[in-house]
């Protein structure tokens, strides 16, 4: 099928661009006294949660230990990673235009090494609220650290904390791999 | 009294009591409750919820004369919520608020407590749909209405020219209306008139009371003028019989003393059918009179977190002679105080208390009795109906003291009676009785969940009783009264479960949980609160005078309040402390009390604000603190209010912790 490589091209486009319809990661706190847990979601342009007041929640079980509060105007990444996806979108409908597998692997690579970029600035957000703590905390632990999993589970205090991709994340990643079809498929050609 | 029986009836019952008393002391004292109360060997397991596990209905009982409706879960039997009505309740901050204060107007003033006896849940197609419950006040007659989003009190309007109002609310099919007949005739319109011109002056009026569609708004539609009879109880009928109501009667013999004698006299009291949409026709024709009234109808919002008390000074009657085929008697032994509809519609059964039987009517037979004409004679312009040509059949001495009926869905009606104390079991239609189980003791009414819908549920049955003697560990002269939950899935009624009440339980309505659950509020959204007075955020938290008036607008939020020291207030100041909580989670209220307080707390949900009165009287540092165990800082949650003298000249100034070091 001599249209397959620009139809994955299309397909990893619209995966990328599933970001602004669904959360890419969410993060759920249990507790006892929370027990369907307290479910914060990170999309590419805000953060929010299952419940309008989910955020406020959250900074009220934060700061009994001094975290900061999580406030979305005062992350920058909310605001340009939103054009870097449009950006990488344009240039996934451009390179099926074009439709050589050069471009294709270099959309892919990019697209791969921005992905690492967002999990390791993701990573410095959570270490930064997990040590960055207020000196006047009415709850004081020494050594202790409060930085949810980059993915995965973990037991902080009387929390079990869980970070997952969600919807969007996994659209996002199902992208990536229909550009990597696209490269696979025009190379057969 | 405790009982809306006739004295007489209460004697005999007594006397029952005594003899049943006796028995169980002459088998070997206060262990001798074996036989009829034992239950069979799973019945724990029938009504154990594990912990951490839901119910399966609410029921809702009515409080009687705490003026509040109590919420249980079945089968466990466990308290959920109470609910304040008609009565102020200081936990709540309930008639102590400012916000709440305006459901309690009446026409006499604030009238903090009545005597709550008929739940009623609203339907819709005949069938309990969980959006409200209804409840009658009786001693200033009033019906309220609460919300099941909320568990609250959304309003509660006055019944004008009303003597008591008892025979209500008992909705009809769709709630287009619910009732609201006097108990006690009055002169009317109300005046200064010799007693024992009863049967010249008096009368009983019969009020319906539209409910909106769409938010639940009552108003007064229309009311009827009747003979002074006592209207005792009532149901309207469903299915077939939609469109009319039928109240019970009793002192049709219109005496004005010693009723327990003179207003047992007649072999036959009546039912009173109401044809309801015929009324509205002749409302739409016009052929009301307009008569001067003086009522309120009370309010609650959830915007503005506040009540409004309207004054209303009109109503609309009805009077039978103008109005033909509005009003029918049904001839009735014997003082009948229940009056219930079986699911069909086609059966009215009748508990006459004083009657050895149970009389059933037919609606059908009722329709050709007036197709035909056949009248006994008229009382007032309004026919009574020859009784042979109504009566569908008779329950053939099921017991003593018949007093309500519910149905299953299986065709068959539990009467209990109060004297024999006992549920009767019986079939819809051959009248042959199936079962009977004891009741502990002297029951009056009982529920099914739907049971007085078209739609019953057929797994339980609740007794409410007015007696427990024995039954529970003593707790001095004043006893609790209780519930007792049967199985009635069966041939046989089992007893399951025993479990005290608050007040005294009247009537109960009980719905299957997930009609209610997924509609039930967990907090209001802080952008939807429109109080006046209300703090968006802690930015917004000041305080400001005005004269000798001082308002508070105060935050809460864990573990904190904002400001939490306040200086500038003085002795003989009024200072309103309008605490809006901030938070936006579940199971997160915080309360406000404040040393010296003549009123009572705040409890404040998430989202909402509500309003303290506090009147400084003495020159101090006065502290005030969080109620509500909210938080790990919860403890933490206070702050102080200093009082200066009257002359001072202390500044007005708040603040929320220290200023921040410069970083």
């Amino acid at each position: 099928m001599k249209a397959l490589p620009r139809l994955c091209m299309v397909l990893a486009a619209a995966g990328i661009l599933g970001l602004f319809l669904f959360p890419m990661w969410k993060i759920i706190l249990y507790a006892p006294q929370y027990p369907t847990g307290v479910q914060m979601n990170i999309w590419i342009n805000k953060i929010d949660g299952t419940e309008s007041g989910t955020l406020q929640n959250v900074n009220i079980l934060n700061h009994y230990v001094g975290m900061k509060f999580i406030e979305p105007d005062a992350i920058p990444e909310l605001k340009y990673f939103p054009m870097v996806i449009l950006a990488m979108a344009g240039l996934a409908l451009l390179a099926a235009a074009i439709n050589k597998k050069s471009i294709y692997l270099t959309w892919l690579i990019i697209m791969v090494v921005l992905s690492i970029v967002g999990f390791y600035d993701f990573y410095l957000w959570e270490y930064d609220y997990g040590h960055n703590l207020s000196d006047t905390a009415p709850i004081k632990i020494p050594g202790a650290s409060f930085q949810p999993p980059l993915i995965g589970s973990k037991d902080i205090l009387n929390f079990t904390a869980v970070s997952l991709p969600h919807i969007g994340g996994y659209l996002a990643g199902a992208g990536i791999f229909f550009s990597f079809l696209a490269y696979w498929f025009r190379r057969k050609q | 009294m405790k009982t809306k029986m006739s004295f007489l009836s209460w004697s005999l019952s007594a006397a029952t009591v005594l003899l049943l008393a006796g028995m169980i002391a002459g088998c070997g004292g206060n262990q001798g409750k074996a036989g009829p109360s034992a239950v069979s060997s799973d019945a724990a397991s029938a009504v154990y919820v594990p912990p951490g596990k839901y119910d399966e209905y609410y029921a809702f009982l009515s409080g009687g004369f705490s003026g509040q409706v109590a919420v249980y879960g079945l089968p466990s039997g466990r308290l959920l919520r109470v609910i304040p009505v008609f009565a102020v309740d200081p936990e709540k901050g309930y008639g102590f608020n400012e916000e709440t204060k305006p459901m309690l107007e009446t026409s006499f003033g604030f009238v903090p407590w009545d005597d709550a006896h008929h739940p009623e849940l609203s339907q819709t197609n005949g069938e309990t749909d969980g959006r409200y419950l209804f409840i009658n006040g009786n001693n200033t007659p009033r019906i309220a209405r609460i919300d099941l989003t909320t568990f609250e009190t959304a309003e509660i309007i006055e019944i004008p020219n009303s003597g008591g109002n008892h025979s209500s609310p008992f909705t009809t099919e769709n709630t287009e209306y619910v009732v609201a007949g006097t108990r006690f005739g009055v002169p009317y319109p109300q005046r200064d008139v010799a007693i024992n011109t009863y049967a010249e002056n008096f009368r009983g009026v019969l009020s319906y009371i539209s409910v909106n569609k769409e938010d639940g708004d009552m108003n007064i539609a229309f009311q009827i003028l009747l003979p002074a009879f006592d209207y005792d109880l009532a149901h309207s009928g469903k299915g077939e019989s939609h469109g009319w109501t039928f109240f019970t009667t009793y002192n049709t013999e219109l005496k004005n003393t010693l009723l327990e004698v003179g207003a047992s006299q007649h072999d036959k009291d009546y039912i009173a059918a109401i044809n309801w949409k015929l009324a509205e026709k002749y409302i739409a024709e016009g052929k009301f009179k307009e008569m001067p009234a003086n009522y309120r109808d009370n309010s609650y919002s959830d915007k503005t977190h506040m009540a409004t008390s309207k004054k209303v000074d009109k109503v609309k009657v009805l009077l039978p002679e103008d109005c033909p085929g509005l009003v029918y008697f049904l001839p009735t032994p014997k003082s009948p105080h229940g009056v219930d509809v079986n699911p069909s519609g086609e059966y009215i059964v009748a508990s006459g208390k004083l009657s050895a039987d149970l009389t059933v009517h037919s609606f059908k037979k009722m329709l050709a009795a007036i197709e035909n004409k056949a009248f006994e004679t008229t009382i007032s312009g309004i026919p009574v109906l020859k009784y042979e040509e109504v009566v569908a059949g008779v329950v053939k001495e099921p017991g003593l003291g018949p007093l309500h009926t519910e149905f299953d869905g299986k065709g068959n009606a539990y009467t209990t009676f109060f004297i024999s104390s006992e549920i009767v079991k019986w079939k819809v239609g051959t009248w042959e009785v199936l079962d009977r189980v004891p009741t502990f003791y002297s029951v009056g009414h009982l529920m099914i969940p739907g049971g007085d819908s078209k739609k019953p549920d057929t797994k339980y049955m609740v007794a409410l009783n007015k007696i427990t003697k024995d039954r529970y560990l003593p707790t001095g002269p004043e006893l609790t009264q209780s519930a007792q939950l049967y199985d009635i899935t069966g041939d046989k009624m089992k007893m399951l479960l025993d479990f005290p009440t608050i007040g005294e339980p009247h009537y109960a309505q009980g719905i299957s949980a997930d009609k209610i659950v997924p509609k039930s509020r967990k907090f209001f959204p802080l952008e939807e609160n429109q109080h006046p007075y209300k703090a968006m955020g802690e930015k917004e938290s000041r305080v400001e005078r005005s004269g000798k008036d001082v308002h508070v607008y105060m935050t809460t939020i864990r573990s904190h309040f904002a400001p939490d020291n306040i200086e500038g207030v003085k002795v003989g100041d009024r200072v309103y402390f309008h605490v809006t909580n901030l938070e936006q989670d579940w199971d997160v209220p915080h309360g406000f009390a404040i040393q010296g307080a003549l009123n009572a707390e705040l409890l404040i949900m998430p989202g909402q604000t509500e309003t303290l009165v506090w009147y400084p009287q003495r020159e101090g540092v006065i502290p005030f603190y969080c109620t509500d165990f909210c938080s790990a800082l919860h403890q933490e949650m206070q702050g102080y209010v200093r009082v200066s003298a009257a002359n001072a000249n202390t500044p007005l100034i708040w603040s929320l912790g220290e200023p921040e070091p410069e970083q």
